[in-house]
């Protein structure tokens, strides 16, 4: 269940690229005639927001679209407020969105009236990785070895510090307890610097945190990565620190703790635009991601840059769909009637 | 000594015509940014942040910043002239300010609000420049039950300094509880006390409150009481500024103790908004005008003042050393950071020396850049006073409304508004204090959490509050701040007896 998203993926992202080319040429039929809104939903500060303030801003350095852009936060109700609003906003094609896990986790933990399905996608821009942080100085040597010590202190004895509740860092938490048989408690916090941070200070034993979350800390010394939640390595085989790059972690397979979870970075707009107007956006992001200031973004936060667009990106996102449901399902996280 | 030779390395960096020029322009703005309610010093760095992208980092970081400085001076405007606080963290500032600006000292008010605003600040940046690596490691100390354990001082202290209608204090606050639960609750990711309306997910907005409660409820009253508009013979000139320096170095204990509360809840981070309160509390107790708190007290400007600007400047600090933002102006500062290629965190001022020590430079020049700026124009916000309360009165209902519908770009909250102002209304009308109900709401959720973030981890065990000498200590602080009405009252009788 865990396996084998991200090698279809990138097959498909081969696959995508060769059939999106063709309707690229006529795409510039239509444009924005006023501000176009670029909805967060999430607080200021977090992945999601870094990313849509990042994109907002190669648009304006490099002039890739005639009208302005603002970006706004609505975070309220773990992103429904978001969701909502584009959700209601049928036809309007000034209004785009950037999501993140809570597409899926939100409507079905909370029940709110909303589902993928009622947004037009328009691409993805990259997925985002997980992986298993400790402080430095614990003798832990692997994953495994973590796991082990977690066990032998008894259930719950162990914090495991994450993002938001019913989110993606506490559905990792327990895909990781299923696999392995360690049970954490798990203690949510309202953002990934916080997490961090709260890591360093010992309040909690480790965290699932994002690279970019935690590269400062790993590189000043306090953190250190025990295993990545994928498939397969990172692939930047830059010194991040003195010894280690990203692509030297293991993969939490080779640890010997089998989980993995990526998570979404895409764009969708409101529902019932017209073809014309999202292959506008299709064509905007993708000029977005070949400029090196994106690319030295996805770089330094050690992104996964899997790119899907149309048909593909719909197929990618009704698996992932099927998939947190039954993550959510078998964590006891559904809302009732869910 | 090294601190002072990259100090001066960093004015060096700053100090660039450009960079001058940026922080006037900075200022500028941030003072209008306050003065708008509802567009907050987080939203406007967040609008003018994308300006800044063509920049290099530290002229960039210079200019954001001293908006930062610029809404921290500017929110204090409104709180004076209208009892509209433009920010969260001047609300405290109304207590005294608006009573002082309806005795037509307006002018004395402001200018207390800013330079005490000024020396807060400068403290800030002394305890960062020289204490940065110690206070940076203080701050990983902090888990769920300290924090918890600063939020429960900021509501004891609060609690502890009404007098005689402890009861009321304690209505208000839970009312204020009770709002501030309504939403998504963060611990279980369930959405709670909605009761099925979409418009409620998000909960009631601090500023929404804030704007409906004050400004229309003081509108309302107004109203009531026939238009008369009491500050209409304020001063309008800059004598008011000389007459209030040569009081203010009375008040210097005053503005010792609210910086030291400033610092600490900036680093720490607990915020400019309970550093505020906390500050005010602390000043009512301990100074001997104490019982005329809340009559327009210059003092009472000057506490919550001082410890608002200590406290938003101190709070770049954890953002700069820990990545954590100690306010959702940080916030939104950090994410320039990233972008503009630096990665916040405790290797920023290792490879970033320049970009650490500019900044640092720019807190000094930027705030010295904000007093003037602000200084000079006290004739001009105090002569706004002058303009009759018929005409005001719709242009304030008007930017109120504006301010509210900005918050989240929905009318839902301009309904919401309105009805806060009949309950702010309701309230005065009955004598029941406005501001912890407005504490509660701030900082209601956050002290929920780390609450249940704390029983969460210690599995349900209590003792944990009392776990370690630090978080121990700030709740026997708590304590007896929540009690002290209680205890003197009894001495008070015992004494009488005897």
């Amino acid at each position: 269940m865990f396996r084998n998203l991200k090698t279809g993926a990138l097959v498909a992202l081969v696959a995508g690229a060769a059939l999106a080319a063709a309707p690229m040429a006529d795409a510039q039929a239509w444009e924005p005639t006023k501000t176009v809104e670029f909805i967060v939903p999430a607080g200021t500060g977090g992945g999601a927001d870094q990313m849509a303030r990042l994109i907002d801003a190669i648009i304006k350095k490099n002039n890739l679209m005639k009208q302005p852009m603002v970006v706004v936060n609505k975070g309220g109700g773990a992103g429904a407020e978001g969701f909502l609003e584009v959700k209601n906003a049928k036809g309007d094609p000034h209004k785009i969105i950037i999501t993140l896990s809570n597409l899926f986790t939100t409507p079905l933990a909370t029940g709110i009236p909303f589902n993928w399905k009622d947004l037009t996608p328009v691409s993805m821009m990259a997925l985002d990785q997980f992986i298993l942080w400790v402080p430095a100085d614990t003798p832990y040597k692997s994953a495994k070895d973590y796991v082990e010590a977690a066990k032998k202190a008894g259930p719950g004895k162990f914090k495991m510090g994450g993002t938001g509740s019913k989110q993606e860092d506490q559905i990792i938490t327990v895909a990781l307890e299923k696999q392995t048989g360690a049970k954490f408690t798990y203690i949510p916090y309202k953002g990934g610097g916080e997490v961090a941070t709260q890591l360093v200070g010992k309040h909690v034993e480790s965290t699932v945190n994002n690279p970019i979350e935690a590269v400062s800390q790993w590189r000043a010394g306090q953190l250190k990565p025990l295993c990545v939640f994928d498939d397969q390595r990172l692939v930047y085989k830059g010194k991040v620190t003195e010894t280690m790059a990203w692509s030297d972690i293991p993969t939490c397979k080779e640890a010997g703790v089998d989980t993995d979870y990526v998570m979404l970075r895409g764009i969708f707009m409101a529902p019932s635009v017209t073809e014309e107007q999202r292959n506008y956006y299709v064509s905007l992001l993708k000029k977005v991601r070949e400029t090196p200031e994106w690319k030295e973004f996805m770089e330094k936060g050690a992104f996964n840059q899997t790119a899907l667009i149309g048909d593909d990106y719909k197929a990618w996102l009704q698996k992932e769909e099927q998939r947190h449901y039954q993550l959510m399902k078998e964590a006891g996280f559904l809302a009732p009637g869910k | 000594m090294e601190e002072i030779n990259s100090l001066l390395h960093g004015f060096s960096v700053a100090l660039t015509p450009f960079n001058l020029m940026l922080m006037f322009v900075g200022v500028v703005l941030g003072v209008l940014i306050g003065v708008l309610p509802g567009l907050g010093g987080a939203n406007g760095v967040a609008i003018l942040l994308p300006l800044t992208f063509t920049m290099p980092p530290t002229s960039a970081i210079i200019m954001l910043s001293c908006i930062y400085w610029g809404a921290l001076f500017g929110g204090a405007i409104t709180s004076i002239l209208f009892n509209i606080p433009g920010e969260p963290w001047s609300v405290a500032t109304t207590f005294d300010g608006y009573p002082l600006a309806q005795k037509g000292r307006a002018g004395h008010a402001l200018t207390a609000a800013f330079t005490s605003s000024f020396i807060g600040a400068l403290i800030a940046v002394v305890v960062i420049t020289f204490l940065s690596p110690v206070v940076a490691s203080f701050a990983l100390k902090f888990g769920p039950p300290e924090y918890f354990a600063v939020y429960f001082l900021t509501f004891a202290a609060f609690v502890g300094m009404s007098k005689g209608q402890a009861w009321k204090t304690i209505s208000s606050m839970m009312i204020g509880f009770a709002l501030a639960a309504v939403g998504l609750d963060s611990v279980t990711g369930q959405l709670r006390l909605t009761f099925g309306f979409m418009e409620l997910l998000q909960g009631f907005d601090f500023l929404i409150a804030v704007i409906g409660l004050f400004g229309i409820g003081e509108i309302l009253l107004t109203l009531e009481e026939g238009l008369a508009f009491k500050g209409a013979n304020a001063r309008i000139n800059l004598k008011a500024v000389i007459e209030t320096w040569r009081e203010l170095p009375r008040y210097w204990l005053t503005s010792l103790r609210s910086s030291a509360v400033g610092c600490f809840m900036g680093i720490v981070p607990g915020g400019a908004t309970p550093a505020s309160f906390m500050a005010y509390g602390v000043a009512k107790r301990f100074s001997k005008d104490g019982d005329r708190f809340g009559t327009g007290q210059v003092e009472g400007v000057v506490a919550p003042e001082t410890a608002a600007h200590a406290a938003g400047t101190s709070a770049l600090l954890p953002m700069l050393t820990l990545g954590v933002p100690g306010s959702p102006t940080a916030a939104v500062l950090l994410g320039g950071l990233l972008i503009w290629g630096l990665q916040p965190g405790p290797m920023l001022f290792v490879e970033q020396k320049d970009f650490v020590w500019g900044l640092i430079a720019s807190m000094y020049l930027g705030n010295i850049a904000g007093l003037i700026v602000v200084l000079t124009t006290v004739p001009l916000f105090a002569a706004i006073l002058r303009i009759p309360f018929s005409i005001i009165a719709p242009i304030i209902l008007v930017i109120c409304a504006i301010g509210a519908y900005t918050v989240h770009t929905s009318m839902f909250d301009v309904w919401l508004m309105l009805v806060f102002g009949v309950v702010g209304y309701v309230f005065k009308k009955l004598d029941y204090p406005l501001a912890p109900l407005v504490l509660a709401l701030v900082l209601g959720d956050r002290a929920e959490s780390s609450f249940r973030q704390a029983l969460l981890g210690s599995q349900g065990e209590l003792a944990i509050f009392f776990s370690n000498g630090l978080v121990g200590t700030i709740m026997t602080l708590g304590i007896l701040m929540l009690v002290w009405p209680l205890v003197s009252a009894a001495l008070a009788r015992l004494r009488k007896a005897a």
